[in-house]
């Protein structure tokens, strides 16, 4: 199962390596988010720098969308899912190896991100741990989820439509885990991180072991 | 060759032939509507002119022999059943029809129930808070489940072959399950970690009349009641949609070989239209060339 999945996750990343679609398309799109933001919140100091924890979230919700859409494109053509299918790799390293390699390409853009928060909306950081530790865990059950969905809407005609539909909601208490705890760490909340961040690792770990047992039949459905 | 019938045609002979429900099954419907109904009745009843009006609240607590029942069959009942069936489904040992037909009935009967627990709720809130909506914890993560609910029921309409069809929602439905408890926690976290308890529970008065306390319990009854007949039915219409849909692409088909009149040109046809049902098609309309 892990073999298998080294060897999807560096497919995935090489072919990324090669056609940039995320460093050229989707991370510019994350950042003109933020900017997009304090159009509409700034330009005030003062609510900007409250707002800037839930933008990064927000921001990276979006971007992910756009991240599950071509990881799950990567596939589509050229009858890429029957490849799959028929390779006789483990259905769980595939969705392991698919989930590393998104996370791998999430983080980049998290630490982009991140830059840009600090840059754009002047927040300064109180304790780095927490953001990291936040963001980790985040990533994966964005990931998992992202992973899940996008195998499972492959092949629709309407997955460009239905996609966000389906995944936002979702990932819904990553969004609120996520913003409360870098609040906390940005030095504008009211509570700890460390809560929030356990919420991350228990929604990542459901995720991830949801999508292992999960996604074998959903490959043979796509 | 006879003419291609109208599609209302189409329906009344397809609800005549199949039998989607025993004979048993259909009189357990009738008893059930008939019983949801006479309940239904008796709480209105019960809670419009026999129970007293509440000290603190007047009239409105009337709302809570409807209220509570509605969320208590969309936030547990439907969503309880729509998730474990769709869970036996994709259990390769319990696989069957029956599950996912389950799973999409009640899933859809809940929406409903979800929709109305909000708007039930927003009646209520809105003489009680002053507002129509409040970002309290449970109608936070109530409205979340009528969003991943709807998510469900969408995906449901997109066409496609039967089975792949019935794996990917029942997947869906999985992973909104999953999601349910975590929503419910973190929302609760996010109103609670800020302030204290909340307003819902300094509603309930701290001595509740006895015939207020039967009417609620025949509420719950009459709700559960009206629950399970209207799964039952839409059960029923699954059933008879799926049917249809055979039918549509076999008279299609039927109706194309009409024109060419060629059982080699039908063939091919049947090669390429039928791509999910191709081989139970071709059988039909082969035994109808012989």
């Amino acid at each position: 199962m892990w073999r298998d999945a080294l060897a999807v996750a560096g497919k995935d990343l090489r072919i990324e390596l090669r056609t940039r679609v995320l460093l050229n398309q989707v991370v510019p799109f994350a950042l003109l988010v933020l900017v997009l933001f304090a159009f509409a919140v700034g330009p005030g100091r003062g609510p900007m720098f409250q707002a800037a924890a839930g933008v990064f979230w927000v921001a990276l919700l979006f971007a992910s969308v756009l991240g599950v859409q071509r990881s799950s494109a990567i596939e589509a053509s050229d009858a890429g899912r029957d490849g799959l299918r028929m390779s006789g790799l483990d259905p769980a390293g595939i969705f392991l190896g698919k989930t590393a390699a998104l996370c791998a390409q999430l983080v980049v853009l998290e630490l982009l991100l991140g830059l840009g928060v600090v840059l754009f909306f002047g927040s300064r950081v109180h304790s780095a741990g927490p953001m990291v530790a936040a963001c980790v865990a985040g990533t994966a059950g964005l990931a998992a989820v992202g992973t899940l969905y996008g195998m499972l809407s492959s092949g629709l005609r309407v997955r460009e439509t239905l996609l966000p539909f389906l995944f936002l909601p979702v990932v819904a208490p990553v969004l609120l885990a996520g913003t409360r705890a870098w609040q906390s760490a940005l030095g504008t909340g009211a509570t700890g991180a460390s809560p929030w961040i356990e919420l991350l690792v228990v929604f990542a770990a459901v995720y991830l072991a949801l999508g292992v047992v999960i996604y074998g039949p959903l490959l043979e459905a796509a | 060759m006879a003419a291609n019938p109208t599609t209302a045609e189409a329906v009344t002979k397809t609800a005549n032939r199949v039998q989607p429900l025993g004979r048993r099954t259909k009189l357990t419907t009738r008893l059930v509507g008939l019983g949801a109904i006479s309940s239904l009745v008796a709480t209105v009843w019960l809670g419009l002119w026999v129970t007293p009006p509440d000290l603190v609240m007047h009239n409105l607590v009337r709302l809570v022999y409807v209220h509570p029942p509605i969320a208590w069959i969309s936030l547990y009942l439907a969503f309880g059943i729509a998730a474990l069936s769709s869970a036996l489904w994709l259990w390769p040992r319990t696989r069957s029809r029956f599950f996912d037909r389950l799973a999409v009935s009640s899933m859809e009967v809940g929406t409903v129930f979800t929709a109305l627990t909000l708007v039930t709720g927003s009646i209520w809130g809105r003489p009680t808070w002053g507002v129509w909506w409040a970002w309290d914890a449970r109608l936070t993560s109530t409205a979340l489940l009528l969003v991943l609910q709807l998510g469900y029921l969408a995906l449901r309409r997109v066409p496609g072959d039967p089975d792949s069809r019935a794996r990917r929602c029942s997947v869906t439905a999985l992973v909104a399950a999953v999601d349910v408890p975590i929503v419910h926690f973190s929302v609760q976290w996010w109103r609670t970690l800020h302030q204290n308890a909340t307003v819902l529970n300094a509603n309930l008065s701290p001595t509740i009349h006895g015939a207020m306390a039967w009417t609620l319990l025949l509420g719950f009854v009459a709700f559960t009641l009206l629950f399970a007949w209207m799964l039952l039915v839409r059960y029923r219409v699954q059933v008879l949609s799926e049917s249809l849909e055979g039918d549509e692409l076999e008279g299609a088909l039927r109706e194309r070989w009409g024109e060419t009149g060629d059982v080699g040109n039908a063939a091919g046809l049947v090669g390429s239209a039928g791509a999910g049902e191709g081989a139970l098609v071709g059988v039909s309309v082969t035994g109808e060339s012989q």
